[in-house]
């Protein structure tokens, strides 16, 4: 991660008086308000570097669900592009803030389930009798593939009437077959 | 492979960014080139160069992409102006979306092919204009009240971020180029410019120009 999109930008001091009529030139003496010395810039500035943090949180996170479907890892954009505002820009930081977390409950939801399917593959190898016809995908443990645990019994229906049950084990995924296809141009 | 014609060193011109947006966006930068090429259907030498680069982009890289420093720096980029990267990709993003979807990166025509193999091979963002309708230098800025944009009927809404040159908007900032300004038939000289965000550093803007302008010249 490029450590400068993470530092802090120094901004120039800029007194703003956002409506002019409303407030008075100056401050009364010994009297300080927030709007004299509240600059907007550092706001968005310090918006932007979380929000390139989270943006990296996400990145990684899509990374890691691979091959995991139906994970939603979109932030509804604001219409740009275009300046945003601070409230703008502490939308799309939060709805990415709730993103992640959403993301990381999906994930780990998923590593419940995939942990008790590595179990029951483990199960399976022990005891194939006990198990008898059922399988396990490598989609249902979280790994990309075509492979497949499958219990079942050896040499057909005698392996059937004599219970000799075992567990099969995938050769992957199929080749692709036929010609490559000709060029269009 | 057919050689690269002699005595060609890309010379980035680098842009102006407007103050306002340099301010809030440290970083954002437009560096461009021109030069004199043909346009059409790409020679075979070209496709060949592409045919490569699919094979050299499998489904791993995809996944991965936006862990990459240039790649996340436009994501970011995308967040920080308001765009979801996810709905409207990145053109690093975009292409290799459409590499996986199509099973390879397909062949369009020159000038195309030429922006496909330079923002792969590099992650920079680059577009590419009729340099013969670019008045001035090329910058970004922000539009003004009203302005027009050619080929949209209503105006452009107030604080869009544009790239343009001296005299009016040539594109949106990651979107559709104005009518006319854009690479066509009869375009006799290109402008290729490369647009940088915070993370991405200057070389690779000039990296990105040189690749694609190599194989406009190619």
């Amino acid at each position: 991660m490029p450590e400068e999109l993470l530092e802090r930008i120094e901004v120039p001091e800029v007194p703003i008086a956002p409506q002019e009529d409303l407030v008075p030139p100056a401050p009364p003496e010994g009297l300080d308000t927030i709007l004299y010395d509240y600059d907007e810039r550092e706001a968005r500035a310090d918006l932007r570097r979380q929000i390139a943090v989270m943006e990296m949180a996400l990145a990684r996170l899509f990374g890691s669900a691979f091959p995991r479907k139906n994970i939603d890892f979109s932030v509804p954009g604001m219409g740009g592009p275009r300046m945003l505002s601070v409230d703008d820009l502490e939308k799309v930081r939060d709805g990415l803030a709730a993103r992640i977390q959403e993301v990381r409950v999906h994930l780990h939801d998923y590593a419940v389930v995939e942990e008790s399917n590595r179990e029951l593959i483990e199960e399976m190898l022990a005891d194939p009798a006990s198990h008898k016809w059922e399988r396990v995908f490598n989609e249902d443990i979280g790994e990309p593939g075509c492979k497949h645990w499958h219990v079942k019994p050896k040499w057909g229906v005698i392996g059937m009437l004599m219970s000799w049950w075992r567990v099969k084990i995938s050769s992957g995924c199929p080749l692709a077959e036929g010609l490559r296809p000709p060029e269009p141009d | 492979m057919a050689e690269l014609p002699e005595e060609w060193e890309v010379a980035p011109e680098p842009g102006w960014i407007a103050p306002d947006l340099a301010e809030e966006f440290p970083g954002l930068s437009i560096a461009s080139t021109s030069l004199e090429s043909a346009i059409g259907r790409s020679p075979e030498a070209l496709k060949e160069r592409l045919r490569t680069l699919s094979d050299r982009i499998a489904g791993a890289q995809a996944i991965q992409l936006r862990q990459q420093p240039i790649p996340w720096a436009y994501r970011v980029f995308f967040r920080h102006i308001g765009l979801d990267p996810d709905t409207t990709r990145t053109p690093i993003e975009q292409l290799i979306f459409e590499r996986m979807h199509d099973g390879r990166f397909k062949s369009r025509n020159r000038v195309d092919d030429a922006l496909t193999l330079g923002m792969v091979e590099v992650g920079v963002a680059l577009r590419a204009f009729d340099a013969d309708r670019v008045q001035g230098g090329l910058g970004l800025r922000l539009s003004g009240e009203g302005e027009g944009f050619e080929g949209r009927v209503s105006p452009l809404p107030d604080g869009t971020i544009v790239v343009a040159d001296e005299k009016r908007a040539l594109g949106i900032l990651f979107d559709r180029t104005a009518e006319g300004r854009g690479v066509k038939r009869g375009t006799k000289r290109v402008l290729l410019a490369a647009i940088g965000v915070r993370g991405v550093p200057d070389i690779a803007l000039e990296e990105a120009l040189w690749v694609a302008g190599s194989a406009l010249r190619a």
